[in-house]
């Protein structure tokens, strides 16, 4: 008798669990919330949170409330699958990740298995940050959506403004050792190759992921080899590190980055001096003012004390609510096939696409450095007085690059 | 070319001379305890965080005093409470002990202070560049970090080898009942060393803090990185581990700064082997890192009580 009621209880807040996923849409957020990652996946929680309240505020998901519930991968694709599965267990059918394309990967994979083997029960797989472009090429699935731009796209953008700069001469590539640092490295080149022959690539460097201390060395190197302008796509400490070496050396080159904006980033350039010679491709950022993006930015830093950097989790979480509308259903089947070719009014104002063939996001990407801010500049970041200036502005239609997705569709 | 000679052995001078200061501390309590120290890069965080903390409330250089007291007395409580209990049974589970001590005290520090790098700034005292080569600016700071390394192996190898105090202490390591004998409290003696060798992690915490990136997993960062010193420079060698320090500093700096491989050493060999050819292309820069960790299981092989040991590990 005991151990049946022990089971019962034990079982409880499974059943419990499966039955509030009727009345309430649950998104599995899947990032990391402990160890190296977990300044960066405790932000994006956040973000994500904030954003379900604003849309239970409006009435939520096709009527019904929304929920994040947190799941810590520890930034391990194995681990990414167990929280999935778990995740799944729950009854959740709607899961978002995003650090780490070896994590993103893996999802995909499992994603694509699952819903072949389950059908009636099959889940979404929302991906708001991991852009290695293999993710919307050969390795794309139906059941996967990219709501970041990949890392071509971003690589295409950056090298086109380098193009019209023409003090730019000698640059220098300095990258983690995985494959999104690979990735990075290898279209800086053929992009550039292709749009300034003239530039010389003075350097080209991989380093251990997440594992050096002083970056003193590649500074050196970097100094020595006479480079006015250096690319980056480093993140987290690996960042950070790097430009404080290159503040201690007085080195003072041009950075063109993907990750500046990470946590930590504004205050290391601060701390480096920087002052907008450190330049970022994003989706957005906090100083381009739109009436909705700074009461949401406000709001955001009232509530959270975090920057809005993930505009993209915005486009990804009202859109599934616009889908849900369209669809006339939370159903994951029938919002896929709403979210196709969908249209969308982005989080910084301008026109965005979910393209049909390969299921990556298109919108007007931005470039912007990090310094001093003038009037028109409201938000500062990490608390360094420093603030966001826009640069330049792609527009969605310059963004657009072709795919080599074969998609198979159920 | 010389250009990034010299510049390269400045900086492996200097990021050797952090690696002792860091490992002076586990040299003390390992050689004088036998406790190989798991948790000391924890007490390295602490002193970063504990520096961080003070020279907001009262400035750089008195948290430069108070902070390595702070986690001199915790080291000491934990000898005290900890260590002396786990003992009785053995060396594994002290090592345990020390292990999980590792992860409790990281989570402590989550709590306290999150998960994102403070911002931990070089005192404005030491804030300009002390002199300039090749158009390359060294920190004052570094100079700073360099000297106080270089003071603390003279203090530190003075007062093993002459005083009275380091006498005992040796003494009470090897003889014990012997040490208790002569009317020595050897239990006083082993908290007081172990509280010593922690606060000497702060130190190095208090001025790395600034120079690299205080987080909390700034010990796990760092933490493995201290034992090859302590192995190399062999068991009980406070010269062994200076030594230790500064061939890793330089090996891992000069390392980074050769872009070679095996293919431009003798031509592209694995050329029709692609699994082979990965590994021929990698160049000598890419695989830094990992040089120290090379050394360590080839000094375990070929000289396995370290370069100036005088033991068996």
């Amino acid at each position: 008798m005991r151990r049946i009621l022990t089971a019962a209880v034990l079982a409880l807040p499974f059943l419990t669990g499966a039955a509030m996923a009727q009345e309430t849409v649950k998104v599995a957020y899947i990032d990391p919330l402990s160890g190296g990652g977990a300044s960066v996946g405790e932000v994006g929680l956040k973000i994500y949170q904030f954003l379900a309240e604003e849309l239970n505020a409006k009435g939520g998901i096709g009527g019904k409330k929304v929920e994040i519930v947190p799941f810590d991968n520890k930034a391990n694709p194995q681990e990414s699958l167990v929280q999935a599965q778990k995740a799944i267990d729950a009854g959740i059918r709607y899961l978002t990740q995003g650090n780490g394309s070896a994590n993103a990967a893996a999802l995909s994979d499992f994603v694509t298995k699952h819903n072949e083997r389950n059908p009636g029960k099959e889940v979404l797989y929302f991906n708001y940050a991991a852009v290695d472009p293999v993710l919307t090429n050969a390795k794309c699935s139906y059941w996967h959506f990219a709501w970041d731009a990949n890392s071509d796209i971003k690589m295409e953008a950056l090298t086109n403004y380098i193009k019209d700069t023409p003090a730019t001469k000698k640059i220098y590539l300095i990258n983690q050792d995985y494959s999104f640092g690979e990735s990075v490295r290898s279209q800086a080149k053929a992009m550039l190759a292709k749009k300034r022959p003239d530039i010389q690539i003075v350097g080209d460097e991989l380093h251990p992921l997440l594992k050096v201390t002083d970056f003193a060395p590649y500074i050196a190197k970097i100094k020595a080899s006479g480079a006015d302008s250096v690319i980056t796509g480093n993140w987290g400490q690996d960042f950070a590190l790097l430009l404080k070496a290159a503040a201690d050396a007085g080195l003072k080159v041009n950075w063109y980055t993907y990750y500046a904006g990470g946590a930590g980033g504004p205050t290391a350039i601060k701390q480096a001096g920087l002052n907008h010679q450190v330049f970022v491709i994003g989706e957005g950022q906090a100083n381009i003012s739109t009436p909705s993006s700074d009461t949401f930015e406000k709001a955001l830093r009232a509530k959270y004390d975090v920057s809005m950097w993930y505009p993209r989790a915005a486009n990804e979480m009202r859109m599934l609510a616009a889908a849900a509308d369209k669809a006339k259903s939370v159903d994951p089947v029938k919002v896929a096939t709403a979210l196709e070719g969908m249209e969308f009014e982005v989080y910084n104002g301008g026109k965005g696409t979910m393209r049909k063939d390969d299921h990556q996001f298109f919108q007007p990407m931005y470039i912007s450095s990090f310094g001093d801010r003038s009037e028109k500049e409201a938000f500062d970041e990490e608390k360094t007085g420093w603030g966001w200036r826009l640069v330049a502005k792609i527009d969605t239609d310059k963004t657009v690059l072709p795919t080599t997705c074969q998609m198979a569709r159920p | 070319m010389l250009e990034l000679v010299i510049i390269s052995t400045l900086n492996g001078i200097l990021f050797g001379m952090l690696l002792f200061l860091m490992s002076s501390g586990l040299t003390v309590i390992f050689s004088m305890l036998g406790v190989l120290n798991f948790a000391h890069a924890s007490f390295y965080m602490l002193g970063a965080f504990f520096g961080y903390q003070l020279t907001r409330w009262i400035g750089f250089w008195p948290a430069l005093l108070i902070a390595p007291v702070l986690a001199g007395v915790i080291g000491a409580a934990v000898e005290r409470y900890g260590l002396r209990n786990v003992h009785k049974n053995g060396h594994v589970a002290e090592l345990l002990f020390t292990f999980g001590l590792a992860f409790a005290i990281e989570e402590v520090v989550q709590m306290i202070w999150g998960k994102s790098p403070v911002d931990y700034r070089v005192p404005a005292l030491l804030d300009f560049p002390a002199f300039t080569i090749f158009s390359t600016n060294y920190p004052a700071y570094k100079i700073f970090m360099l000297l106080v390394a270089v003071a603390i192996f003279a203090a530190l190898l003075i007062g093993i080898k002459k005083t009275r105090v380091g006498m005992i202490v040796q003494a009470a390591l090897t003889h014990p009942q012997m040490v208790g004998h002569l009317g020595h409290n050897v239990g006083r003696i082993f908290m007081l060393v172990f509280g010593f060798g922690t606060a000497l992690a702060a130190v190095a915490g208090v001025i790395a803090g600034p120079a690299l990136v205080t987080q909390s997993n700034m010990a796990g960062l760092l933490g493995p990185i201290l034992f090859v010193v302590v192995v190399v420079g062999g068991l009980g060698s406070l010269p062994g581990a200076f030594i230790a320090s500064l061939l890793i500093g330089l090996l891992q700096t000069f390392a980074v700064s050769i872009n070679g491989s095996l293919a431009s050493l003798f031509g592209p060999l694995g050329a029709g082997y692609p699994l082979l050819s990965d590994i021929w292309n990698v160049t000598i820069a890419q695989i830094a890192p990992i040089l120290p960790y090379v050394l360590l299981v080839l000094i375990l092989i070929f000289r396995p009580m370290g370069l100036l040991g005088t033991r068996e590990t």
